[in-house]
């Protein structure tokens, strides 16, 4: 099939899918060359939101600079904000009581529940379904009022700082993560028998968009998109930070590679998620909730990297320190970013028509690619 | 014959997963046990925002018209997006002792992104996030707010 597309030349037909397009939830560009129905190259064209955030960095300072991480993966904020406190904490050595631990955790384990609700709903309804949509956000809001109690924020919330978190958890906290949790492992099963088990669905998703477990690795793919092509990388497991090493949960991996597979990791995950919840939300440990820091925080001179496990990935943080209260360099390794230089290599071959199922698969953010 | 009974058979199974969707979405049409969606603004007399929401930063001041703030520029510099601006000035005490005290305390709401590290940052608590955020205006300028009230001073004993 490939070897037909590119024989022939004449009679391509070149289209733009965005900057200001539904399916690429935000403002993403693709140019894609069709042969008829048959997409032969996706060139995704970046910067429509740039913000130039990793410069914006350099003039802050280890406080200040990690409320602007919530600008990029906005629907994992935490988990961004996670990576940037981890980054000051190990370059200045700041040692994490294990209450604030324990908090840090289980907001980044809301959060990605969160996020892939969001996900859910708009994959959903870029295949064409939008009940689901309206399911998702009905539960998502739950979250947002919990973040919303402890945090201040429902979106962008800047909750961790160097040293633990920024306040203590609300009082209301536990018993409405737990009200949460119940009612949402019944509203999971409703989601399988909603989306999940329709074979309407399935056809559109089964065998599409299909990725190699070595192309995932060379694309650098991570997060769900590598684990449903069989690699295992997720940075909980493998490089745990906080109280990751303690907790007993599965990494869900999956080898069959296409959309399918990418959908059903999420489903799981979720699960894995609310079964760290479980572990965690009775078992916080009194003390404090942040660690006594100086002031003005400065790294030493030398070169830092943290990673995190956010809901797209792994999210990585360099920052080279001269010893000053700034950051020389700033450098952020989003998922989104290589998971999207893979969106090619999926849909080459295959028709314009799944072309948006695929990229929902992604779980694309766009802010996190462009920053 | 046998595709067209693979066909019927996929035709068939299509349309069961289908209404089992159908049936779910006709059972919450049905039962809404609640109405979840908010009729904003109608209901604005009784919404309630938690007390931690970040609306927008404001200096509390007591009847007698005094606040807490000492000048000190801590949230000054700890804001990243240069949203606050103190202007101090030097008070003669009655007995001829000069202190320093704030003149104006400029807030551009235009700026803040709700980041809650200058309510963090004050030594002596005088400033808080208040809960209002319906912050729409017709002119850009009316953003610029001067959170001390004219003629308030600081409260006793607020080092
Ligand atoms: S909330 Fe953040 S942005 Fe707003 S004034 Fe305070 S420090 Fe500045
Ligand atoms: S509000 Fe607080 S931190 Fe800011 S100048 Fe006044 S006392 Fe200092």
């Amino acid at each position: 099939m490939l070897e037909e597309i590119g024989t022939t030349e004449q009679g391509d037909l070149i289209i733009n899918v965005g900057p200001q397009h539904p399916a690429t939830h935000g403002v993403l560009h693709l140019v894609i060359t069709l042969n008829g129905e048959t997409i032969k190259k996706v060139d995704p064209h970046l910067g429509y939101i740039h913000r130039s955030i990793e410069k914006m960095c350099e003039s802050l300072t280890y406080r200040q600079f990690i409320y602007v991480t919530s600008r990029m993966d906005y629907l994992s904020s935490h988990i961004n904000n996670h990576g940037c406190a981890l980054v000051v904490e190990k370059g200045v050595q700041i040692e994490v009581p294990a209450r604030a631990q324990v908090i840090r955790v289980l907001m980044d384990e809301l959060t990605r529940v969160a996020s892939h609700l969001l996900w859910w709903g708009a994959m959903a309804m870029d295949v064409g379904a939008i009940t689901p949509f309206f399911h998702a956000f009905r539960e998502r809001e739950m979250i947002n009022d919990i973040m919303e109690e402890t945090c201040g924020a429902r979106l962008t919330m800047n909750y961790m700082v160097p040293g633990g978190v920024m306040a203590d958890i609300h009082p209301d906290f536990q018993r409405k993560v737990k009200e949460f949790v119940t009612e949402f492992k019944s509203k999971i099963d409703e989601y399988d028998e909603l989306v999940t088990g329709n074979i309407i669905f399935q056809s559109r998703m089964k065998g599409v968009g299909f990725i190699s477990k070595e192309d995932a690795i060379s694309y650098g793919c991570s997060g769900p998109v590598a684990r449903a092509s069989g690699v295992s990388c997720d940075i909980r497991k493998w490089y745990p930070y906080d109280c990751y090493s303690q907790l007993k949960f599965e990494e869900v991996i999956r080898t069959e590679g296409d959309s399918y597979a990418r959908y059903l990791v999420r489903m799981e995950e979720m699960r894995q998620s609310l079964n760290i919840i479980d572990q965690l939300i009775d078992a916080i440990p009194e003390g404090e909730f942040q660690a006594k820091t100086k002031a003005v925080l400065k790294l030493p001179k030398g070169e830092f990297y943290t990673m995190v496990e956010t809901a797209r990935g792994e999210f990585g943080v360099y920052v080279v320190s001269e010893g000053g209260t700034t950051p020389y360099r700033i450098k952020f390794r989003s998922p989104g970013f290589s998971n999207l230089s893979a969106l090619d290599h999926m849909s080459v071959g295959g028709k314009i028509g799944d072309l948006v199922a695929t990229m929902g698969t992604l779980d694309l953010v766009i802010p996190d690619i462009d920053r | 014959m046998g595709f067209l009974g693979e066909y019927i058979r996929t035709v068939y199974k299509s349309v069961a997963s289908l209404l089992k969707g159908m049936k779910m979405t006709g059972y919450y049409f049905t039962h809404h046990k609640e109405i979840i969606t908010q009729e904003y603004p109608d209901n604005r007399d009784t919404l309630i925002l938690p007390e931690r929401f970040r609306g927008e930063v404001v200096m509390p001041h007591t009847e007698s018209n005094e606040h807490r703030c000492t000048g000190c520029t801590a949230c000054e510099l700890a804001c990243p997006n240069g949203t606050i601006k103190i202007i101090t000035k030097f008070e003669v005490s009655p007995e001829g002792k000069k202190k320093k005290a704030i003149d104006t305390f400029i807030y551009h709401l235009e700026l803040c992104t709700m980041c809650n590290l200058c309510i963090v940052a004050c030594p002596t608590d005088a400033i808080k996030m208040a809960q209002s955020f319906e912050h729409s205006v017709y002119k850009r300028a009316d953003l610029t707010k001067v959170l001390n009230k004219p003629g308030s001073k600081l409260m006793e004993g607020v080092e």
